[in-house]
This record gives structure tokens, sequence and C-alpha cells, in this order.
């Protein structure tokens, strides 16, 4: 399967769990937003341009912002992270290419620590520009920054959990191909 | 003069080639800042106008997959619903033998005792049924979309009620084939309730925090309330007909710093569950609004006049 069709049911199936699996479950607390789609943009391949990482982030976020009712909010804080993305790899990946040849971000290609303060940065990031724009309307400053904190933290579980369960097959850029 | 022959000669217009260099070498930068742009646009235009761009065309995508996961979550549910069917329709029987209610094949008439003409009656409130293909309860705003749209005869501003006769919300936006509901889960809602007790009128709202819980304000002290008193919808709403079972008093705060009561209102429809909703037109809405505007234009011509 090709990278492009891989991503594109990925995008459907991230965008469909958030709003009908995560977005349904009972209300469990107000700080706590169980947000996992975002994951799509951080396993984006390597080789994917910063100009073209923009637009994709901004394509998932508009996508998720037409099932809740809030055009441009999840769109803004998906293209922060597109945005952020490219310098984090870069700062996180080991500078001599021989030893780098996975095709996208993950546990096996960047080893557990550098990917998970990539996923936490990221995380941090998208929530955090989410919530003061939600805040921006509505809101007290103190609640904001426990929002933050919980929801990142609920999010960082998630995806922890979602990495151990699909443990995705990584093939190796070789030379030949 | 001289002076101006050596601006002249000292300026030096910038290259058009630099101009582009600078847009070249800033390209992602400039791209980001478009992006962002757009979607905070997008977001602060739709928060006064509850209006999307493309959201008509959106709305009809995300129906057409919300019905198409409602027939499944249909499945789980329907014990309950068929419990609160019973309920309804046994609420509905006895309104029957006592002559409220008169029901045809397509809507419910409510309120046509007001005689208009000598031909008959009118009729002032109309009814629908809907069905909720999807509904949140976890966000700040929330919305709930209907499986009827424009083609059905949906309009802005109607009501809708839960299948056993709680308030639920006003419709905000409408496409073809479905339409978008702000439920009484949304902090920009403000409805017009009165306590059946009393009869006094306040306003319903959301703080956002607790789904199972409203807060109304505006009740003076001067009543004396419980627990479990029951609220209606207001006489002065456009949207919903008055006497609709909205909630019951859950819990009373006293404010010591106003006259009136803070009350913690639990709703009677359970937003957790929606499923089967009825959706009242308000046959006089455009007749009401208008005289409304029209007064305000009016009176606030005739104050600038004296001045």
């Amino acid at each position: 399967m090709s990278d492009f069709f891989r991503n594109i049911i990925r995008f459907a199936l991230f965008i469909f769990v958030q709003v009908y699996v995560f977005d349904k479950v009972p209300h469990l607390h107000r700080f706590i937003v169980p947000y996992i789609y975002y994951l799509f943009i951080l396993w984006l391949p390597f080789s994917v341009s910063r100009i073209g990482l923009l637009f994709i982030g901004f394509i998932t976020g508009m996508a998720l912002d037409y099932f809740t009712n809030t055009p441009g909010l999840h769109a803004a804080a998906c293209v922060l992270i597109a945005y952020v993305r490219p310098f984090l790899i870069n700062i996180l990946t080991p500078k001599d290419p021989s030893e780098f040849n996975y095709r996208e971000p993950s546990p096996r290609a960047m080893g557990w620590t550098p990917y998970l303060v990539y996923v936490l940065v990221l995380t941090f990031l998208h929530h955090g520009y989410l919530t003061v724009l939600e805040w921006l309307s509505f809101g007290s400053f103190f609640d904001l920054l426990i929002k933050v904190v919980a929801t990142t933290a609920i999010s960082m579980l998630l995806i922890i959990t979602t990495e151990l369960l699909f443990t995705r097959k990584m093939k190796f850029r070789t030379n030949t191909a | 003069m001289p002076v101006l022959s050596y601006l002249i000669s000292v300026y030096k217009p910038v290259p058009l080639r630099n101009i582009f260099l600078f847009i070249r070498r800033y390209f992602t930068f400039l791209a980001f800042l478009a992006l962002q742009a757009v979607a905070l646009w997008f977001l602060i235009t739709y928060n006064k106008f509850h209006r999307a761009k493309g959201l008509g065309v959106a709305n009809e995508v995300t129906g057409w997959f919300n019905s198409k996961y409602n027939n499944v979550e249909d499945f789980f549910k329907m014990k309950e619903e068929n419990r609160r069917l019973l309920r309804m329709n046994d609420s509905l029987i006895n309104l029957l033998s006592s002559n409220f209610v008169r029901t045809d094949t397509a809507v419910l008439f409510t309120r046509d005792s007001i005689p208009f003409d000598t031909l008959g009656h009118y009729r002032h409130y109309a009814w629908r049924d809907g069905q909720v293909v999807y509904n949140t309860v976890n966000s700040d705003k929330n919305y709930a979309q209907l499986n009827r749209g424009s083609n059905q005869g949906i309009k802005d501003n109607m009501g809708v009620f839960s299948s056993d006769g709680g308030l639920v919300g006003q419709v905000v936006n409408v496409s073809p084939n479905f339409s978008q509901v702000m439920s009484l889960l949304h902090v920009q809602n403000k409805v017009n309730v009165l306590v059946k007790k009393s009869k006094n009128s306040g306003t319903l709202s959301w703080d956002g925090k607790d789904p199972r819980f409203l807060t109304l304000s505006g009740i003076p002290k001067s009543d004396s309330l419980s627990k479990g008193d029951t609220i209606l919808t207001g006489n002065y709403s456009l949207s919903f007909p008055p006497g609709h079972l909205v909630g019951t008093i859950a819990e009373i705060v006293p404010d010591n710093s106003t006259n009136f009561y803070i009350l913690k209102i639990k709703t009677a429809a359970n937003f957790n569950n929606l499923q089967q909703v009825l959706i009242v037109e308000n046959l006089q809405y455009e007749d009401q609004a208008d005289l409304q505007t029209e007064t305000k234009k009016k009176v606030d011509e005739a104050k600038k006049n004296t001045r």
C-alpha cells in the first residue's frame, strides 16, 4: 500500500474515531476532553514538504471542525502544530542520515524518549492554543491552565496506548527503492 | 528645491527582486500566517452569526455520515426510547380526552382557540417530529443535528423539544436536509422560563461546567421555592410555546449580594440520550419579530425627532 492511500485511510479513521468515539463518550469532567485526531499529523511521513504539512493540517482541522460546528478552531491549532513539527523533528532525530532510514515518526524510528518529547510538545501546543481560542470567547484563566494540563495528560495516555496497541509495520527506506 | 533634488538623488527604490526573494525565503512562514488568519476568520465570523463558510455543503456531508452512524446507535437506544414514547403517548391520550390537542396525519395542533374570522380559528404553533442524528454534551458549545432541513420546512429559530416533552433548544442553522440545533447546553444560550408555582419568570443559561445542571437567575427571593419545583417555558419567547416542561429545581443557592436566587435546574430532557424530538414552529414568528423591530425603529426615531 502506498504512503498516499495509507494516509487517506488513516485520515478518515482518525476523524471518525474522534467524532464518533471520543466526542461521544459520556461526559467525564469539564476539564477532560479526549483528543486523538491530531496524531494523524504527527504520523505523517518525513517526506512531506513543509507547505504540504501546513495544508494537510488545515484540512484535517477543518474536517473535524465541520463535525463539531466550530469552524476554524481545530484548524488553527492543527496548522500551528504542522508548522512546528519539522523544527522539532530536526532537533530530535540523529543528524547522521545513514542512521536514519524510517519513513515516518514512531517510537521505533526515533527511540521512545525523543518520540515522547516530540508528542508531548506538540500535544501541549495543540491543546494550549485550542484552549486559549476557546477561552477568548468564554471562561476563566485559571480554568484554562488546568484544562490544558488535564487534556494534555489524557491525550498523552491515549497516544501511548495507541502506540502500544497498533505497532505500525515500518518499512526501511533502502537505497534500492 | 535643492532639498527635493537631494532627496531624489538619495532615494533608491527597493528592487522588486528583493521582495520576491523575501517572499520565497519566508514562504512557509507566510503560508502559516495566511492559514492561521483564514482559520481565525472562520472562527470569529462563525461565533458572531452562527454561520460558517461552506457549512451548508459541509452540513450535508456530515449529516450523511451522522445518519449512517445513527442507524447503529438507534439499535442500542431502542428500549429507552420506547419507554419514553409510551410515556408521551400516554400523556397525549389523556390530553385528547379533554380536547386540548387535535391531531391530523402530519402535524399536531396546540392552542388554536382564538377566533380569527368567521370561518374558523388560527393556529399558532405547529409540531413536526424529527430525529437527532448527532449530539454532543462534552463541549461548552453543544449542538444537535436533526434529520430535517429547509426541504421539510424547518427554519431558523424554531423550538425543539425531546420526545418526552422537555425543552432541548433552538434551531440555529438549516441546510436542505439537515438542521443544527443549539442545545440548552451552550454557553451562549439564553431562554426565558418561569417557575410554575409562583409564575415569576427568569433567564435560563448554562455555565459550561456540568451538563446535568443549568442555571436559572432572576427569580426574586420573595418566592418560596423548594427542591423539585417545576420550571416551564416562559410566555415571552418567540420560539417556544408557553407552559412546556423545561426541568425541575435541583438546588437553591441564595445569592447574598442581590435579591435574587440562583437556581440549579435539572433538565427534563436527557441530553446524553436524545433520539426522537419534536420541532415546533411559531406560525406568527415573522409577524411578531417584524413588529418588534418596527416598534424599536419607530420609537427610536420619535426620540431623535423630539431632541
